[in-house]
């Protein structure tokens, strides 16, 4: 090279040029504002954007380096407009001139609208809004999943609302940046790390309320993709009741907010206490009425005519029997009786002959009142008296 | 899903269960008696776990940095 440039000081190499024009446009053109519209948007492995920004009539290469573009609140869709600042550089492999893009901002908050509903309508044609994929939600969650920044206000009010509601639950917070650079990117990975687990049943994804650029994390295709392949039911509770994000539309159950997130997924204990005293109550009432319907049955079937016919055999064997026990008694008393006459009268037949004996000697009986007198001072000589004799009784007097 | 507290949902419904067969009238005596011991210990159960309970709150950050870095 500098053996012909002694000779030909005109003729330039092509490094040559390529390096004077690098030079000048660099040094022209540095700090430059530009609007356009994207096109060919292309995010690469690196980190690093690649797109095109172009309006009516022309056209220019843009780059974003990684460490520029991680401080861009929203990803960039192809026909987005956006003001890019930076400087002019020239790329000599390729001969092209490029910018070199710092700052990257939406052209006016309608472009984030125009984007979200893009995104919306793309999304909802490939059916990730389906209302019959929507998974259920248990009812009685064991442990519940968050991925929300752990030192935030929404945070705390779940907290609140989970202390309150349902504190047997466990929450296990996979804390995220919720706005501003890398938030989306760590959305999707606090998702599909909760969802890797085997003990969550649920997971809610959330944040307090702010501007569109605040809760743009939420409208960002990874985020609602992630919520889409999750197997775990999410719910969406991000900013206040109006704010509606593409998140909202992917997720099992749209909660207005976070704290109304954590209302949704979890039953109010006041209930179960009210259940519980409920069955308390109840069931006690019907294991009595229970028992005294059966009760009552046990006094019909008793009081039943077969109960009663047994009862009254058994009236009338015990009848039966009280007749024969009297009349056993009645006889044996009869029999009793007759053999003591018997006897009675063998004695007085024994007695008899014994006086007789001494009548037949001679002796004679004095008889007053038809008692024997038997001795001289009972006798009473008013009184008529008889004498008995062996063979004869006389009156002699 | 946790044994422990899976079993409070399962207590739950239990005892919704045996609400509902205790206004069976085809449930005998017997098998009432029993509901209803069974039942009445599942609600104390379930009133000192609910009443006892207090909330547990874990960060996954350890975890997260130990697989993804």
């Amino acid at each position: 090279m500098d053996l012909f440039s002694q000779y030909e000081e005109t003729v330039l190499t092509v490094s040559e040029i390529t390096d004077s024009v690098k030079r000048l446009l660099e040094s022209s053109f540095s700090g430059l504002k530009i609007v356009g519209e994207i096109s060919n948007f292309k995010a690469h492995f690196s980190g690093h954007w690649y797109f095109t920004l172009k309006d009516a009539n022309a056209q220019v290469s843009c780059t974003m380096w990684r460490g520029n573009n991680s401080r861009v609140f929203f990803t960039p869709q192809d026909g987005m407009k956006v003001i890019v600042e930076g400087n002019i550089t020239v790329y000599p492999p390729r001969g092209n001139y490029q910018i070199d893009v710092r700052r990257m901002t939406v052209a006016g908050e309608g472009e984030l609208q125009a984007a979200f509903e893009k995104l919306k309508k793309k999304l909802s044609a490939e059916g990730l809004f389906d209302e019959d994929l929507k998974k259920e939600i248990p009812e009685f969650p064991s442990k519940i999943g968050i991925v929300t920044a752990i030192d935030s206000a929404a945070f705390r009010d779940m907290v609140s609302v989970a202390t309150r509601r349902y504190p047997l639950v466990e929450l296990l917070v996979a804390s995220s940046r919720v706005q501003g650079e890398g938030a989306a990117e760590e959305i999707v990975r606090s998702i599909k790390l909760l969802d890797s687990r085997d003990d969550i049943d649920l997971i809610i994804v959330g944040r307090g309320g702010g501007s569109l650029e605040d809760l743009w994390a939420f409208n960002e295709e990874i985020v609602a993709r992630a919520i889409y392949n999750c197997n775990t039911p999410v719910i969406s509770g991000v900013g206040h009741e109006i704010d509606f994000t593409i998140a909202d539309f992917v997720a099992d159950l749209r909660a207005p907010t976070p704290t109304a997130a954590m209302e949704l997924a979890t039953p109010d204990q006041t209930e179960i206490f009210g259940f519980i005293d409920d069955f308390s109550y109840t069931s006690t009432n019907n294991i009595f009425s229970i028992i005294n319907n059966h009760k009552e049955s046990v006094v019909n079937i008793i009081s039943s005519y077969g109960f009663r016919a047994y009862d009254s055999i058994i009236k009338n064997k015990t009848q039966n029997l009280d007749n024969l026990i009297y009349r056993i008694q009645n006889n044996t008393e009869q029999m009793l009786n007759k053999y003591k006459n018997i006897l009675d009268q063998n004695r007085n037949l024994l007695e008899s002959h014994n006086v007789e004996k001494i009548l037949k000697k001679g002796f004679v009986l004095v008889k007053q009142d038809e008692n024997f007198v038997l001795r001289a001072s009972d006798f009473d000589k008013g009184k008529e008296t008889k004498l008995k004799f062996y063979d004869n009784e006389i009156k002699i007097k | 899903m946790s044994g422990k507290k899976k079993s409070f949902e399962d207590s739950l419904l239990r005892l919704k269960e045996i609400s509902e067969l205790l206004e069976d009238e085809d449930t005998g005596l017997d098998e009432s008696i029993k509901l209803y011991e069974e039942g009445v210990k599942l609600a104390k159960q379930c009133y000192s776990t609910l009443a006892e309970a207090e909330l547990k709150i874990k960060e996954l950050k350890a975890d997260l940095e130990k697989d993804f870095e």
